[in-house]
């Protein structure tokens, strides 16, 4: 191949990319409608590139490592504040995106606590962390009197003790299951004193011989089969699991919920990398996502409230109304949100979860 | 260009080894920073002053900690007894495709290759299929009435050396079979005419003659086995500890690039001195 025809390809070879437009969107898995990306794609004839994680760890990895191709990605809010310090991401020019309106202010205000003028981030979905359980199989062991609307069902050893044979799975967020631990002692569940840390992990080690694993998405498939009966998860993966259950008509009955004492309420943003290489495709999807219908069907599919105030009344009312999705104003003042951490804590708080999980 | 060819495997060492070590060893000196790519550079250019900073800190770390002790030795375990039970069955095998006719023994050796047909990761997800309380094996050995309770075998260190043994046994077979093949027939006759019995003749002609093809096996099971990350994540119980883990815990959930670099860079020495020694007791046994 002569140089002049090497050069002239390397030339059509963007003009090509434009035609056809592409979007690379990297998402949690089970975290989407099964037709939001055709439905996008049908209208707009972008070709989309849909890829899944199940951490936010792996995500951040990747994009501070940078060039990732990705012009879309989910991270959590407190991940990704922290990314936009280090650089990963461009702001959201909000006047690219006519449905912006959509959002409820009252949630972008709280959300605003981690993204300071909502410049980086446009909330995906609404997750709490809590307790989900096999509700047969629990009230088996435990007994019909149990208070199965506390966090004492995971945290207090002797109910522990009682669910070990059935299984019991804790999400593998050094993070998330402290905070919930914290907040179980009455301590500051964003707290980064050493001696809180002690106490939590002190708590979690009296429990630990009771737990089977610690997994991040497994426990969705091991609820809904019963190969596991108690599990602390996201609580749209629990109730996925709920729902393949009910589907599969095993006869399986699975639970969630907030429990009394409060749980995280965490929020997973949409988030454009700098480095994006189809920044137009991005918004328009964004933009197609804050459709009150295409968000709506959204949570719909993966039980999970969302922050877009006109889909509310769109959502079906089995999601709208589920405490455990969308929860009631007195529960809302119990939960709390998360915060990045300091390196240092994080160093503290992944030393003591390793210590926690293998005793060393 | 016949003179070209030896430069290849050093050029194959160069671009997939030596490259990749000098990035690692580099990160390994430098500090962690909330920045892109997350560590701070070593060397500053400024006002024509060049400025490099070494920071052996992650590596004086690695030695307060006996965490990274643990899990090294606790690797070289795992590794060591997973690759001493794949030789055990793999040897037998071996033997028996070797000794088998000739025109069978390729069938045989297809069969060995088979499972690679499939990927890796979904080979193993089905082991978690079958040794799940819920799963096959459980639900077989109870309908047979042998059991009353579903054992717990996933997510326990038996499931990881399963593991490791199902997936590896193949680089086993495979150089062993290429050393019994070889195997001089006379030998063995010569042997037995002169009256040894036949677990004579094995411990005393056949096994010394196939110790390359152990060794060969042996390393092929133990190297990959200490850097297991993915049988232990999936199969593995949240006590199995592998150094494998710790890498993943400082590079993901520390974001501490300098010291997975670290662990890393270590990892390659220990696993490199042992290889070496065994390269020379193999060579020294191969003139003699």
């Amino acid at each position: 191949m002569s140089r002049t025809t090497l050069t002239a390809l390397l030339l059509t070879l963007p003009l090509t990319a434009q035609a056809q437009e592409t979007l690379n969107f990297y998402n949690w898995s089970d975290y989407i409608a099964e037709d939001t990306i055709p439905g996008f794609q049908d209208e707009t004839g972008t070709s989309v590139n849909y890829d899944v994680f199940d951490s936010n760890e792996v995500v951040e990895a990747k994009l501070l490592a940078g060039s990732t191709g990705y012009d879309l990605v989910v991270p959590s809010l407190e991940f990704m504040a922290r990314q936009a310090q280090a650089g990963v991401f461009q702001e959201i020019d909000k006047s690219k995106l006519d449905n912006y309106g959509n959002l409820d202010p009252e949630i972008m205000r709280i959300i605003e606590a981690n993204d300071p003028g909502n410049a980086f981030g446009i909330p995906w979905m609404m997750y709490s962390v809590g307790p989900g359980y096999d509700v047969a199989a629990v009230t088996e062991r435990l007994g019909e009197d149990a208070n199965l609307d506390s966090w004492s069902l995971v945290f207090d050893p002797a109910n522990a003790e009682k669910l070990a044979d059935c299984g019991i799975a804790l999400l593998d967020s050094p993070s998330e299951i402290t905070a919930a631990a914290l907040n179980y002692l009455g301590l500051d569940p964003t707290s980064e004193d050493a001696g809180d840390l002690d106490q939590a992990m002190a708590l979690l080690s009296e429990i630990r011989p009771h737990i089977r694993y610690f997994h991040s998405s497994q426990y969705i498939n091991d609820l809904a089969n019963g190969d596991i009966c108690l599990a602390v998860g996201y609580s749209g993966d629990i109730l996925q699991a709920k729902d393949r259950a009910a589907e599969s008509g095993n006869g399986i009955e699975i639970r969630y919920v907030i429990p009394e004492e409060g749980a995280l309420l965490g929020f997973d943003m949409l988030a454009i990398p700098a480095d994006a290489p189809h920044p137009d495709a991005a918004y328009a999807f964004i933009d197609y996502f804050l459709r009150p219908e295409v968000t709506a069907a959204v949570s719909d599919a993966v039980f999970y409230a969302n922050a877009n105030k006109a889909a509310t009344p769109l959502v079906s009312e089995e999601v709208r109304n589920d405490p455990g999705i969308y929860p009631p104003e007195a529960t809302l003042t119990k939960m709390y949100s998360a915060k990045p951490h300091s390196a240092r804590y994080d160093r503290s708080l992944t030393r003591a979860w390793t210590t926690l999980k293998t005793g060393r | 260009m016949r003179r070209l060819v030896p430069l290849v495997p050093f050029l194959w060492l160069g671009l997939f080894f030596v490259i990749p070590f000098a990035v690692l060893l580099k990160i390994s000196f430098s500090e962690p920073a909330i920045a892109m790519p997350p560590y701070l550079p070593l060397w500053e250019w400024a006002d024509g002053v060049l400025t490099i900073a070494i920071n052996l800190g992650n590596y004086i770390f690695l030695t307060e900690d006996p965490l990274y002790l643990v899990s090294y030795l606790s690797s070289v375990r795992i590794a060591a007894i997973s690759t001493l039970v794949t030789l055990l069955i793999g040897y037998p095998m071996a033997y028996a495709i070797a000794r088998a006719p000739e025109g069978r023994r390729n069938i045989l050796l297809m069969l060995v290759i088979l499972p690679f047909w499939t990927s890796f990761l979904l080979r193993v997800y089905a082991w978690i299929g079958i040794l799940k309380a819920n799963g096959v094996l459980n639900n077989a050995l109870m309908s047979l009435g042998l059991i009353d309770q579903p054992l717990v075998i996933l997510q326990t260190d038996i499931a990881v050396y399963l593991g490791i043994v199902y997936t590896y046994l193949p680089f086993m077979i495979l150089p062993l079979y290429a050393t019994l093949s070889r195997l001089d027939g006379d030998l063995l006759e010569a042997s037995a005419d002169l009256g040894a019995r036949p677990l004579t003749t094995f411990a005393t002609v056949t096994l010394p003659l196939s110790m390359p093809g152990v060794l060969a096996g042996s390393m092929l099971v133990f190297i990959p086995a200490v850097g297991e990350y993915v049988i232990p994540a999936l199969l593995g119980g949240p006590d199995t500890l592998m150094i494998g883990t710790v890498l993943w815990n400082e590079f993901f959930l520390n974001r501490d690039w300098p010291v997975a670099s670290a662990v890393a860079i270590v990892m390659v020495l220990v696993l490199a001195l042992p290889i070496a020694l065994l390269r020379r007791i193999q060579s020294r046994a191969e003139k003699a």
